[in-house]
């Protein structure tokens, strides 16, 4: 097994567990590569890729360029607020005009859910989702999994606990499938307000109890609360939802067992994560950051020498 | 047609020490030079001349390992898609003679890729080729080694394999036929 069993990444959904691996296998290598002194390599000094942007990102935006750019691609910067898109250009015809322009691969996030798919259904190229809605974010997962890997030896067997707005966060699905798929066992906390309904079919635990899912899990994986989507207002206020499920210092240390902390960023400090708990010992979420440019290089690298 | 032994493990063994030998002969006491073994296999038999050396030197060698995937020209020429080995360079290359190591020399291209990995850890003083096996007649770019363990005159339908204890066979040359589906 040396290559990916699909053209294009969409969501973790669509690949396999061997697919996983293989991903964080090239990745070990690239980590190599971006800890050197001379951080790039000539392997896609062949290929354009254009990061199509139709919501603002800072920190996958830049991650995939240094990813791309760490591989010597040419690299197209595309953000919808200064573009056609507000002309009213559909989907289709802003990227087959990109592509007209020689452009090999396309990385998108898009507001709604399911773009890619849409995308990669009617254009001809390979597409990565960087993000669709609420829906997946798979590079994030691959990168959180991989981040567990490094630090614990492996997901399989371990305990992890997503913890705060399920509802919209496509970090939190793309996590659910990558978790399972490599093994973990995945419980989902929140108030019961952010929690999709019959979120249990995916076979994972929920739970409303913080501190029981703390004792309970080996990884803390702490979504950030979207305050751009909470029009309803799902909990009566941020200082309440800091209350109940904001996790701090002394929580961390008034546990049986020491854990790992994580999050996605970008974090509200002092709402679902203390400071005091984001820079503790605990937390890897700067190793998440760097891992996620050496993910992000094996994708591309494997999506690119695909043969189809 | 049946594959054909062109060393036993003892050939085998003899020559990996002559080779170390003769690197002796040229770099005394490896104050600046350092051994970098090519991935995969060309690692094997860089160890296993550093292992020799530093034995008989009593002092480390400098030692790393190189992975050419990135830098290679047929990344998506080849059939199968390449996967990447580790590399490990914990020290620079500036200024130092570096003996590169492979296990089997066919078309060059390998090697080539393996310069390109190797410049990206600083400027070698000198850059040194040497080969277990070296396939004459078929280089594709003009690449030569400087230490061969032995010349093979094959056609384009063989191909000379290298087994290697760690991998779990004897130590030995082969050659095998190409079987053409």
């Amino acid at each position: 097994m040396s290559q990916l069993s699909v053209k294009h990444l969409l969501g973790i959904k669509y690949i396999t567990a061997a697919d996983i691996e293989l991903i964080f296998k090239t990745a070990d290598s690239f980590k190599e590569v971006i800890n050197r002194p001379i951080k790039r390599v000539p392997t896609l000094r062949d290929t354009t890729i254009v990061n199509l942007f139709f919501e603002n990102s800072t920190r996958t935006r830049i991650s995939f360029e240094l990813a791309e750019k760490r591989l010597s691609a040419d690299v197209l910067n595309f953000s919808a607020s200064a573009s056609s898109v507000s002309k009213g250009e559909t989907l289709i015809d802003t990227v087959n005009n990109i592509l007209a322009m020689k452009v090999d691969m396309v990385v998108m996030r898009h507001p709604a859910p399911g773009a890619p798919m849409f995308l990669a259904k009617h254009v001809d190229t390979q597409v990565i989702n960087a993000g669709d809605g609420t829906h997946e974010h798979p590079t994030q997962a691959l990168l959180d999994a991989y981040s567990i890997r490094e630090k614990l030896g492996s997901v399989k067997g371990k305990k992890v606990a997503i913890i705060g707005d399920i509802r919209h966060s496509r970090v939190a699905l793309s996590n659910i499938f990558c978790l399972q798929k490599l093994g973990a066992d995945v419980t989902l906390c929140g108030p019961p307000t952010l929690m999709p309904q019959f979120v249990e079919t995916l076979g994972v635990k929920v739970s409303n109890n913080i501190r029981e899912t703390l004792e309970w899990c080996d990884v803390a994986n702490v979504l950030r609360i979207q305050m751009e989507r909470q029009e309803t207002r799902y909990f009566p206020s941020i200082r309440e939802y800091a209350m109940y499920y904001g996790i701090d210092r002394k929580m961390l240390d008034g546990l049986k067992k020491e854990i790992v902390l994580m999050h996605p960023g970008p974090i509200n400090r002092g709402v679902e994560i203390s400071s005091d708990a984001a820079d503790s010992g605990h937390s890897i979420i700067l190793d998440q950051v760097e891992n996620g440019v050496a993910i992000r290089m094996a994708v591309l690298y494997l999506l690119s020498g695909r043969k189809s | 047609m049946a594959q054909r032994v062109l060393f036993d493990t003892q050939r085998f063994n003899i020559t990996v020490t002559r080779l170390s030998h003769q690197l002796l002969e040229n770099h005394g006491d490896f104050a600046n030079a350092c051994i970098v073994g090519i991935q995969p296999r060309g690692v094997f038999l860089a160890q296993r001349i550093h292992n020799y050396l530093s034995k008989l030197l009593k002092r480390d060698i400098a030692f790393g390992k190189l992975d050419n995937t990135f830098y290679r020209d047929d990344f998506r020429s080849s059939d199968k898609q390449l996967t990447p080995s580790q590399t490990e360079m914990n020290f620079t290359v500036e200024n130092k003679t570096v003996i590169l190591v492979d296990d089997v020399m066919y078309t060059g291209r390998t090697i080539r890729a393996a310069m390109d990995a190797l410049l990206d850890f600083g400027r070698p003083k000198k850059v040194e080729l040497l080969v277990l096996v070296e396939r004459r007649f078929s280089r594709e770019l003009p690449i030569q080694p400087d230490y061969v363990g032995l010349y093979v005159d094959s056609i384009a339908e063989e191909k000379v394999r290298v087994d290697w204890k760690e991998q779990g066979d004897d130590d030995k040359i082969v050659m095998v036929p190409i079987n053409k589906p």
